[in-house]
């Protein structure tokens, strides 16, 4: 295969919006394309995940500028598994798009926002330069605000002034560090960054940068102080937009975090400890918050915020089981709380509504849609042998061995108020007796609903909970993945001898 | 100079943040532009400051020798200010809309999405 496979999902992407442009005015043949491109995302995404997993890291030279005078892009395997995963949610949500979309939305340019979105995440997976990263970022703002604001309703526009004030300042903030690296070394190149860095002189400097960049990186991941913006724009737009978001965009922020404190910035004692207590904290408050509320969606969206701490947990224990546990967290995440969200849209299509106290009797009406909703909310607490339990055996067992009972206790705390909340939704959503307010009379229900647009809504809902329970019952498949990305985190002498071209590559 | 600018770069931020800690909508993204403009000057300092030596190699010469300025950070400038240009157009039509929707521009009322209902 071509040498330039490394930077062809974003190619995909990108060629598929620019199609979708030219197609403007006419939703259904954009629908084909959309589906189309993201089917094609996937195949271009495995293909480099065994070119990585048999060849090692690879790297390509943007315009062919040695590195670190030009814009490395490398994909190591933690990059392209998350592109893979990326592009299957991509797959089943273009599905989702085809009714769940009304056509004066994809006459906005639904459809190609979506792939730029798509393009910008590989970006931001797969670029070695910290400065790209940032104009990555910026791709995959510009595209959300584009996506959570189309259609205009009131509530969607008041999420979003949420959403940009915060996202702004978070890039603002990561900008600012960015500038203070650049300031301090006179590099941008993360694998050069990663040699410079431990040799500086003054390290509390150097922790103090990358504390701005923990800021930067937690609003965009939704950590403890700074998540208030998620649960206040996520359950405004139409469930295909939340179920994208949910999925991706807060577990960037988490890639982000992973990738500067592994390679750049290895985490010190204090500041492993300002992560920890923020851990701590992110589960314990989006626990909390997800227990009071008492519509759907923002339970779910307060869900992100608690699982968010898992990951935040993981990378700060800094020990390889504990990234291990992190980084199969993420890959778990990442399905179960987009499939969460769709599901969110069809409970509101057959109630009519999103609070819980007027659901009610979906075990009885609909046992079968009912089975199929249970998986991905078991496998969100992590009952054996779903997808949740298995990084919880990693990061658990890092906690202990690292001595940090706090962290273990936190754990399993945010683990069992999971454990609650998902019984208050089956409690108060399938099993109650039906208590139906009345029917809107403009509103079509989902009973109402025709074969196809049935399909529409079911089909990515059963092929996302197809990979949950591949995940569940193949999870020895997922744990060697995450330990050759722990293994590579831990150790960065890959990831710079593939960027700067070494050829002595040590395999694992 | 440097000292100069970095006084400036100060002020920007503290001027930035202040506004973005106001009620209203257009102050809000005021505070934005500014804190905006406050980190591209932090990045062209950041380079250090060099008077009248471009980086151009002589013709003679196949290096740049001595002291010259960095070309770096002024392209990360350039992308920096195309990028917020957009995003600022962005967010006054959505302010716009905002305003037009909500019929407010206080951001004190704006708790519709927030409330546990």
């Amino acid at each position: 295969m071509s040498e330039h496979l490394v930077i062809y999902p974003i190619i995909v992407h990108m060629l598929t919006a620019i199609l979708l442009l030219f197609f403007w005015m006419n939703p259904k043949i954009q629908r084909y394309i959309s589906i189309l491109g993201s089917a094609v995302g996937i195949i271009i995404g495995i293909l480099l995940f065994k070119e990585v997993w048999t060849d090692g890291i690879q790297s390509v030279q943007l315009g062919n500028w040695q590195a670190p005078f030009g814009i490395t892009m490398i994909a190591d395997t933690l990059a392209v598994s998350l592109i893979v995963l990326t592009n299957i949610v991509a797959f089943a949500l273009s599905i989702a798009s085809t009714k769940n979309m009304v056509s004066t939305r994809v006459k906005f340019g639904y459809h190609a926002i979506f792939h730029f979105l798509i393009m910008g995440l590989s970006g931001a997976f797969i670029t070695g330069d910290l400065f790209s990263l940032y104009v990555w970022f910026e791709v995959i703002i510009i595209s959300s605000f584009v996506l959570l604001t189309i259609g205009g309703r009131k509530i969607q526009i008041e999420g979003a002034v949420k959403y940009f004030t915060l996202n702004m300042i978070s890039s603002i903030i990561f900008l600012t560090g960015i500038a203070m690296v650049y300031g301090a070394t006179g590099s941008l190149n993360m694998a050069e960054l990663s040699r410079i860095i431990p040799e500086m002189e003054n390290q509390g400097l150097v922790q103090t940068i990358s504390l701005v960049f923990f800021i930067g990186f937690g609003v965009k991941s939704g950590v403890f102080p700074l998540y208030f913006w998620l649960p206040a724009s996520y359950h405004t737009p139409p469930s295909v937009v939340s179920a994208l978001f949910a999925g991706l965009l807060t577990k960037v922020g988490i890639y982000a975090m992973l990738r500067v404190f592994t390679l750049i910035f290895p985490l010190g004692e204090m500041n492993q400890m300002i992560l920890m207590v923020i851990a701590g904290l992110t589960m314990f408050f989006g626990g909390i918050g997800a227990l009071v509320q008492k519509d759907i969606l923002r339970v779910f969206s307060y869900l992100i915020i608690c699982h968010i701490g898992f990951m935040v947990g993981g990378l700060s224990l800094f020990t390889e089981v504990a990234l291990v546990g992190a980084v199969m967290y993420m890959f778990h995440d990442i399905i179960v709380k987009a499939t969460l969200f769709m599901m969110g849209g069809v409970m509101y299509r057959i109630f009519g509504t999103t609070k819980m106290e007027n659901m009610g009797g979906l075990m009885d009406n609909y046992p079968k849609l009912s089975l199929l909703f249970a998986i991905p909310l078991f496998a969100l607490v992590g009952i054996p042998p779903l997808s949740g339990f298995w990084p919880k055996i990693s990061l658990f067992s890092a906690s202990y061995t690292a001595g940090e009972i706090a962290m273990l206790v936190m754990f399993i705390f945010a683990s069992l108020i999971t454990l609650i909340i998902v019984a208050k939704i089956w409690n108060k959503a399938f099993s109650k007796n039906e208590n139906r307010i009345e029917r809107r009379a403009s509103f079509k229900y989902f009973k109402d609903f025709s074969f196809s647009e049935k399909a529409a809504y079911i089909v990515p809902i059963v092929l996302l909970v197809g990979v949950t329970l591949y995940y569940s019952f193949f999870a020895e498949h997922f744990q060697l993945v995450a330990e050759r990305i722990g293994y590579e985190l831990m150790n960065t002498e890959e990831y710079y001898n593939a960027v700067f071209g070494i050829k002595e590559v040590t395999k694992l | 100079m440097e000292i100069l600018l970095a006084i400036m770069t100060g002020i920007l931020y503290a001027a930035g943040i202040y506004l973005i800690l106001r009620r209203s909508l257009v102050k809000l993204i005021i505070g934005i532009v500014i804190l905006g403009n406050g980190v591209n000057l932090l990045i062209f300092l950041m380079g250090g400051l060099v008077k009248g030596r471009p980086p151009l190699i002589p013709e003679d010469g196949n290096a740049l020798e001595g002291i010259y300025a960095d070309p770096v950070p002024q392209a990360l400038i350039l992308t920096a200010i195309v990028i917020s240009f957009g995003l600022q157009s962005f967010a006054i039509v959505l302010i716009k809309r905002a305003y037009k929707v909500l019929k407010t521009d206080d951001i004190d009322t704006m708790n519709k999405t927030d409330d546990i209902t």
